[in-house]
């Protein structure tokens, strides 16, 4: 029996009577049905486990109606807003979801292929068809995967061909104007990295204003036999977004797929990540900071699957939180029966800087397999006050010996980005992010 | 005039009181050795001084080239030319040890209203001190004292200091945990940074640091007053006689104030 939807779901089901047919009938026909499982999900509620920590009850009584493609092909937006130091390979960028062609260049050269989603469908439709088809069957996803799948109207989707080496990072560039107020967008991201191929993927999230948009984004990346791939994430979206983001990293023999990724805006945050290992010695490793303030809600759900043997994986995330602000961080392994000489690392190191911030961080080990090498390991602190004292006894005033603690305890969560540019620049980021005085009380 | 002027200070730690009103004054140049006891409230006064949290001053003063000390920040001590050398000093992973060393250098010339330096003429000045020390450029690249030895630790302690340059500088039982040839190395440090305008406050528990770093005046320290005060030979006396002599002259210290001779 379908509930009585919530505004945010009877919103939804607005918007898509509103989506005109692709023209294409076994996507209308995914759409339909993504529509049908998202009004018999609802939201997820806190008696879900990997909700309990990020209560959705604000937001189930929100309506988003959706983000107009046209308003949003019509905001003009600075490339400054934007532009990162050590990124200046192809881009793609989406405003309010919309692709935008004039703000974008796709030729990223021989051997890759960049792609908004209606042009994909239209030359390549099959590979694509898989992802958007049969992705998320009833049952097998929540409430955003299916609204993702159902209201997605744009979309990228990049091919790296077989043994290509693309010389220059690709900017993935998510916009909120702020200029249509209550909007959701949502933007469906397909990545498929060829044998030994190897590629640098940035992505994005910007805010133009105070923009009150929610925002989702699901991606399927899939990383071949040898090959390697480097995401780099960087939401610094704007206090009132709402984001949702989903991300699927599978890697085959061989191949590594590294993610790095800040986190520093946004309002109500939850970001998703798995990495599955299908692969014989296949190797995925994520860095993650979040640095959070005010009334910020940052949700990680990481989540590692060994499912062949000799893979390995390392995981190392850092989360601070100041004023009201609340981060949580699921961190879970599983190691697979049969996936023998599997290495898997995983640890996740908090500061509370505020008696008001609140942290829930939950490390999860499964191990179905015999020869296994598993770490995790989980803390919640506070400054170091004989580190403090010791910076202050040379010189080095409270707010400032603070401000250094604090980055000294993220860097080694990013120190690792083999981007220099890029990596300065996010400590800088970050260094602006962080509180510079003693925290209010 | 005094550097450093310390008049009946009484300081508690958790609501008990250690110093129990102490006096001391320090002239530029001069190097003072306090020796005590254990729980004698050598550790206490270097801590009080520096501004650490958690020690009460209940009653007294400090005067530091005219300031009142008290009143200060511990950066603000810092930037007036106090320096205290750690017992233990801090590792502190992801601070590196240059970056650190330049952030305290300007952020005292700031306070100081100097201008600050720029990361050349900050390295210039680095590898000079360097020299001087004996330290290799290495330890420059790592984070501040994680997993340095111990004598490690103590000389990057020393070598801070040559860098920040202070008129007092603190040693709180800098000998602790070093072997002779550590001992020696930190000594010579010290002694190559002594001048008519800097003076030197060593709190020791045993004699042996004062064989290398030669004191003007020794103190000792119990039952959280100075007792006696005298040249080096006190030391050695100390050292030959422990503390227990004490109590003949001053009957008010309990047999609990000179318990811990020194070995």
């Amino acid at each position: 029996m379908t509930p009585v939807p919530s505004p945010f779901v009877r919103a939804a089901l607005d918007a898509a009577a509103t989506v005109p047919s692709s023209g294409i009938a076994w996507l209308d026909a995914a759409r339909r049905e993504n529509l049908a499982s998202l009004a018999e999900a609802g939201l997820p509620e806190s008696r879900n486990e990997s909700w309990k920590y990020t209560p959705l009850r604000a937001l189930s009584q929100r309506a988003f109606s959706l983000a107009d493609a046209g308003v949003a092909n019509g905001i003009a937006v600075d490339s400054a807003a934007y532009a990162l130091p050590g990124v200046d390979g192809a881009r793609a960028v989406f405003v309010d979801g919309a692709f935008r062609a004039d703000l974008s260049s796709l030729d990223a050269g021989t051997g890759v292929s960049l792609a908004p989603l209606g042009v994909a469908l239209a030359t390549q439709p099959e590979p694509v068809r898989f992802a958007l088809a049969n992705r998320y069957r009833r049952g097998a996803a929540d409430a955003f995967a299916h609204m993702n799948a159902a209201l997605a109207l744009d979309g990228l989707v990049l091919r790296i061909a077989d043994d290509t080496v693309v010389a220059k990072p690709v900017h993935l560039v998510h916009v909120s104007s702020g200029a249509q107020a209550d909007t959701a967008w949502h933007v469906r991201v397909l990545i498929d990295v060829g044998q030994g191929a190897r590629v640098e993927v940035v992505e994005h999230f910007v805010s133009l204003g105070e923009a009150t948009q929610l925002g989702t984004v699901v991606s399927d990346v899939v990383v071949r036999e040898g090959a390697t791939l480097g995401l780099a994430v960087l939401q610094d979206a704007s206090a009132g977004t709402t984001l949702v983001r989903r991300g699927h990293v599978r890697v085959e023999a061989k191949g590594t797929a590294t993610v790095h990724a800040l986190e520093l805006g946004g309002t109500l945050v939850r970001h998703e990540l798995t990495g599955e290992l299908v692969g014989d010695g296949a190797r995925f490793d994520s860095r993650g900071v979040f640095a959070l303030g005010a009334r910020q809600h940052v949700d990680t759900q990481l989540e590692v699957r060994h499912n062949a043997r000799d893979t390995t994986s390392d995981a190392l995330w850092r989360g601070i939180a100041d004023g009201r602000s609340r981060g949580v961080f699921r961190g879970a392994i599983v190691v697979a029966q049969g996936a023998d000489g599997s290495d898997a690392a995983l640890s996740n190191k908090n500061l509370l800087l505020s008696a008001q911030a609140e942290i829930d961080t939950k490390p999860e080990l499964e191990i179905y397999a015999d020869e296994v090498k598993a770490a995790h390991g989980a803390t919640i602190g506070q400054l170091d006050e004989r580190s403090l004292f010791y910076l202050r006894s040379r010189g080095i005033p409270l707010a400032q010996a603070r401000s250094l603690l604090t980055l000294a305890f993220c860097r080694a969560a990013l120190e690792s980005l083999p981007n220099e540019a890029l990596r300065e620049h996010l400590g800088e980021l970050l260094v602006a992010h962080l509180p510079s005085g003693p925290s209010a009380p | 005039m005094h550097m450093l002027t310390i008049d009946n200070l009484h300081a508690r730690v958790e609501g008990k009181e250690i110093l129990k009103g102490l006096s001391l004054t320090v002239k530029p140049g001069e190097v003072h050795a306090i020796m005590g006891p254990n729980g004698a409230g050598k550790s206490t006064l270097a801590n009080v001084l520096s501004g650490r949290d958690g020690y009460e001053v209940t009653e007294g003063s400090v005067h530091f080239d005219g300031r009142d000390l008290l009143t200060l920040e511990p950066e603000e001590r810092a930037a007036v030319g106090m320096f205290l050398a750690f017992q233990y000093p801090v590792e502190i992973p992801g601070v590196n040890n240059t970056y650190f060393l330049r952030a305290a250098l300007n952020a005292q010339r700031k306070y100081r209203g100097e201008e600050e330096l720029d990361s050349m003429r900050f390295l210039k000045l680095v590898r000079e001190k360097l020299k001087v020390m004996q330290i290799s450029d290495d330890l420059l690249h790592r984070a501040v004292n994680e997993g340095f030895s111990g004598g490690e630790k103590k000389r990057n302690e020393i070598f801070q200091m040559a860098v920040l340059e202070p008129k007092l500088a603190i040693l709180d039982e800098t000998d602790s945990g070093l072997d002779i040839d550590a001992l020696k190395q930190v000594a010579e440090g010290v002694n190559a940074l002594r001048s008519p305008q800097r003076s030197f406050l060593i709190v020791t528990h045993y004699q042996r640091l004062l064989d290398y770093i030669e004191p003007d005046f020794v103190h000792v320290l119990a039952g959280g007053r100075i007792v006696e005060s005298g040249d080096k030979s006190l030391a050695l006396k100390l050292e030959e006689q422990g503390y227990a002599w004490l109590a003949d002259t001053h009957p008010e210290l309990r047999k609990a104030d000179l318990a811990g001779a020194p070995a």
